[in-house]
């Protein structure tokens, strides 16, 4: 859109200097069509298939929504088109409770890693750490493209685990044990599950690959010039997602694995004195507690995992497209920091009403609620990032400002949660639903979308469409607060989550008409996102082609590249850095790419 | 048939959609990109503000409207829920205005500072003394809500006072099942591996420790009227929670480990009504921990009573002993228990 507008050409003559011939591709040799589309080891490519896995899983999860509100929505309604399509898992146009706890527990997973995860750090680590410090490509290109196609395989045994006849895992996506152990329990704790934990194991090494590559890549492979303390703060949002990444993601491993033992092996890790059904099991001496804590110590960081490249996104678009440094560089950096490090120190505020021992809680609660310091200097340095700027509200843009929106919405009901006095009353009720999906599920569906909207232009060499870009953001912003806000109520009537139908309950039964409207609204919501689905698609082949090499004139190293790099990102020399990424509206001049070198009448920030 | 209606609108709307979208495309080229551009900044903008106006209303009414059907404007079963809602409420305040802030200031800058040609934007990259004041009044502010929290935690989680009213309350796929320890006020010893449920031990308690003679068995929850009560709370098969929303308590049912949460009930059912102007109302447990595909209906009823009731319902109990030694004369004897196998379980019987 705003190719030419904003800014004169006077900056972009700095990223020029190093101009060439027209074709002296750096890594010149024939690709053929599976080099360079399947087994790839570009990593814009490798972006882009974690991408575009990730949006088919969100369209599937999505779905599942979808199909859940519908009995939520409508508890005494029958539909027969779902039994055409379900079959016995939708007998009589009814969900099942059987059907809908599957697909509440898949709409969890694949939305919290396979879209949130692999989907969202998956396609921007790749995308953006070599474009913007400087890099050919990964450390590894090689275990980068096997990230890929782990990821690949986890995704096949996650989809296939739907058809099969027992369904999917279905006892939440925390799967806790016992009731993920026990065949016996629950219909989704048969074959399902051992495949849920499969797919999982195959997901965690995919995410080691990827988050050890990131890691090297960052400490490694920085151009001349490029300090960490002149990394953009997509680079550090998306170096301590992977340190997080690599810390915690073991750890699940370890506990799937002992699950798995528990369901196949005859191990009691998790299990004793159990009657399930009527038959006395003989295992003793486990600790179902156990599991909760191994899930919960990745569990916890991936809720970061998740939110801390939307917050690095939305850190570089807003600050490009206000005109205006990104407010306390520094202090964004260090919060960045505090937020990973106490990620691994909270996890036990899950657990408070599990028995656990209330003074050993009681640091959980301080150390949970000190989270919130690091993010109260988050918002206020994004708003003072806003003050006093020029603002282009490009579709990025206004996803980065809904994202701040929807933070501190969500944020501030943690600290009800994270109080362990208050979590005695509104745990597991409609307020913690409230809360993780609009500070962990829908804000970081804005800083997603924020990246691709802006680096659209980058993956592809075309705009997506502006029009169906501002409706798309409009009906998500609105329809999010409609969905979620009232939910908190819900929750202050103490109204469990994971329940298949309410009318049975004297205390929970007054909600039937905004069920409805929360469904209404949901399935409305969905269907705005198929207009960016379409966009994207539609965009990729027709879209208005980018002519300039920096569209948004923004100074990070990736707007320097040609409009469509070829492997090896730079035909050239690969660009020194003589600044921080975050010089705009400096002495007078509307941006100052990374690459010039600072001149002698500067003044100092 | 509607749904293929519904489908073809849904793809009707898209196509119409996206017809405006291209056009808009080439309206711009046409019309110039610079003009096109700050057009739809200034629409944006207005919108921005528009939504926060709107939103703002939009969270007054939505309070109007749902306020009533919380519980947030009524009164707390329980003298530990009486800390809690208050504790909620020095909560919603200072997040409340920490909400109202920040989201004011959000879209009021978003408008205020939208593209003109006329402004450059402030060049403004640090300032320390502002990071160390929003560094430091959410600290203050914090360590107000921990000190509060772990105040009333401390309290809530300690010791059940002597005298407590003991329940043993264990939950099964799905449903609860309550036991009292009767007048001896020890509940017996359990060993599941002597549960069945077929020979009226659907609890798996050990005959043969005498306490257990007099416990009596249930499927509701019985309790007086400002007499703290101490729950003891096991799982057989999952784990599912015992959620007490009207007494604002909740606590994990775990298999093999049992848990234990305590608190005083300050209305009977029937004032409850009264309260509530409900009088259908009751005390529901609601099982806040997923269980399995009937954690839904996995619904359990207190009866807050006072003592005279209490004592009148006593009367009319048995206990689960006497009932299954009868069923036993009737029937050719049952084996004892096999006492090898049943190393005595380490059973909360305080």
């Amino acid at each position: 859109m705003s190719e030419v507008i904003i800014h004169g050409q006077q900056a972009a003559a700095g990223s020029h200097d190093h101009s060439h011939g027209p074709h002296h591709e750096h890594h010149h040799h024939e690709e053929s069509f599976i080099s360079k589309y399947v087994f790839s080891q570009d990593h814009k490519m490798i972006a882009r298939q974690f991408l575009i896995t990730g949006m088919i899983w969100a369209i599937i999860g999505g779905l599942f929504s979808v199909l859940f509100r519908l009995q939520l929505g409508y508890p005494d309604q029958t539909f027969p088109f779902l039994e055409d399509i379900f079959g016995k898992w939708a007998q009589g146009g009814k969900i099942s409770p059987d059907f809908y706890y599957a697909l509440v527990t898949m709409h969890g997973t694949i939305l919290v890693f396979f879209v949130l995860t692999a989907g969202l750090s998956g396609t921007f680590a790749n995308l953006l750490i070599p474009l913007q410090i400087g890099a050919r490509d990964m450390a590894s290109p090689f275990l980068n493209m096997l990230s890929y196609w782990f990821f690949f395989g986890a995704s096949i045994v996650m989809f296939a685990s739907l058809f099969v006849q027992t369904g999917p895992a279905s006892g939440g996506w925390t799967i806790y044990p016992p009731l993920s152990a026990l065949g016996q329990a629950s219909e989704g704790s048969k074959i399902g599950m051992d495949m849920w934990l499969v797919s999982m194991a195959l997901f965690i090494v995919s995410s080691l690959l990827g988050g050890l590559n990131y890691i090297s890549t960052i400490l490694n492979m920085r151009t001349k010039g490029l300090s960490m303390t002149r990394l953009p703060l997509t680079i550090w949002a998306l170096f301590f997602t992977a340190v997080l990444g690599v810390l915690s993601f073991p750890v699940l491993l370890s506990g799937a694995i002992l699950l798995l033992f528990d369901r196949n092996l005859g191990t009691s890790f998790y299990l004793s004195d159990i009657v399930v059904k009527g038959e006395i099991l003989p295992n003793e001496g486990g600790s179902a507690i156990l599991f909760q804590h191994l899930f919960w110590f990745l569990g916890h960081p991936e809720v970061y995992i998740i939110l801390l490249p939307a917050m690095g996104m939305v850190s570089e678009v807003m600050s490009v497209n206000a005109r205006k440094p990104i407010f306390g560089y520094m202090a964004m950096i260090v919060s960045l920091f505090a937020i990973c490090v106490l990620a691994f120190l909270v996890w036990a505020h899950h657990m408070f009403v599990t028995g656990l021992n209330p003074f050993l809680g009681a640091f959980f609660v301080l150390l949970t609620l000190l989270i919130a310091i690091p993010s109260a200097i988050k918002v206020f340095n994004w708003l003072t990032t806003l003050w006093r700027g020029n603002l282009r509200f490009t579709p990025a843009m206004l996803f980065s400002i809904g994202f701040v929106s929807l933070f501190i919405s969500g944020g501030l009901t943690g600290i009800f949660l994270g109080n362990s006095t208050l979590d005695l009353h509104l745990h597991d009720t409609y307020f913690v639903v409230a809360h993780f999906h609009i500070v962990m599920g829908v804000a970081s569906f804005f800083g997603m979308f924020a990246g691709v909207y802006h680096w659209f232009p980058k993956m592809y060499g075309r705009y997506l469409n502006n029009t169906m870009s501002y409706i798309h953001f409009w009906i998500t912003l609105v329809g999010a607060y409609l969905i979620f806000w009232p939910m908190h109520y819900q929750g202050f009537a103490g109204m469990p989550r994971r329940y298949y139908d309410y009318s049975n309950w004297e205390s929970f039964k007054q909600f039937v008409e905004l069920n409805r409207f929360i469904s209404t609204v949901a399935m409305i919501v969905f269907a705005a996102q198929l207009l960016l689905v379409f966009n994207f698609f539609y965009s990729i082949f027709k879209g208005r082609k980018v002519t300039s090499e920096n569209p948004w004139g923004a100074n990070t190293l990736e707007w320097t590249t040609p409009v469509n790099p070829g492997h090896g990102n730079w035909p050239g020399e690969i660009p020194e850095v003589h600044r921080w990424p975050y010089d705009y509206g400096k002495d007078g001049r509307d941006f100052i790419p990374q690459t010039e070198p600072v001149g002698e009448h500067e003044s100092k920030h | 048939m509607s749904g293929f209606f519904i489908l073809a609108i849904l793809a009707l709307a898209f196509l119409v959609v996206f017809q405006i979208a291209k056009a808009s495309e080439y309206v711009s080229v046409l019309k110039g990109e610079e003009k096109t551009f700050r057009q739809n900044n200034r629409i944006n903008a207005f919108l921005f503000i528009a939504f926060l106006v709107l939103g703002l209303v939009g969270v007054y009414w939505c309070n109007e409207l749902f306020y009533d059907k919380t519980l947030l404007g009524k009164p707390s079963a329980s003298d530990h829920g009486e800390k809690i809602d208050f504790m909620m409420w020095i909560t919603l305040a200072i997040t409340g205005f920490v909400f109202f802030l920040t989201q004011i200031l959000l879209f009021w800058f978003s408008y205020k500072y939208q593209y003109t040609e006329k402004r450059k934007a402030f060049y403004y990259p640090h300032n320390n003394k502002l990071e160390l004041l929003w560094t430091a009044v959410p600290a203050i502010f914090l360590t107000v809500l921990v000190g509060f929290g772990l105040y009333y935690w401390i309290g809530i989680t300690k010791e059940a006072p002597k005298g407590s009213q003991l329940v043993e309350i264990t939950g099964k796929q799905f449903n609860w099942m309550v036991r009292y320890p009767g007048k001896d006020g020890v509940l017996g010893r359990k060993n599941y591996r002597l549960t069945d449920a077929s020979n009226g031990n659907a609890l798996g308690v050990d005959w043969e420790d005498g306490s257990s003679h007099d416990d009596l068995e249930a499927t509701e929850v019985h309790l007086v009227v400002n007499k703290p009560v101490k729950f003891v709370i096991n799982a057989q098969d999952v784990i599912h929670d015992v959620g007490l929303p009207h007494f604002r308590m909740k606590m994990d049912a775990v298999p093999g480990i049992p848990t234990t949460i305590w608190f005083t009930p300050k209305y009977t059912t029937a004032e409850m009504k009264q309260i509530t102007g409900n009088k259908d109302f009751v005390y529901e447990i609601s099982c806040d921990q997923m269980c399995g595909s009937g954690h839904y209906s996995m619904r359990g009823v207190i009866i807050v009573e006072t003592q005279e009731e209490h004592n009148a319902w006593l009367a009319t109990m048995k206990p689960q002993y006497v009932t299954v030694m009868e069923g036993a004369k009737q029937a050719p004897a049952a084996p004892a228990a096999d006492t090898t196998a049943s190393k005595p379980m380490a059973q909360v019987t305080k």
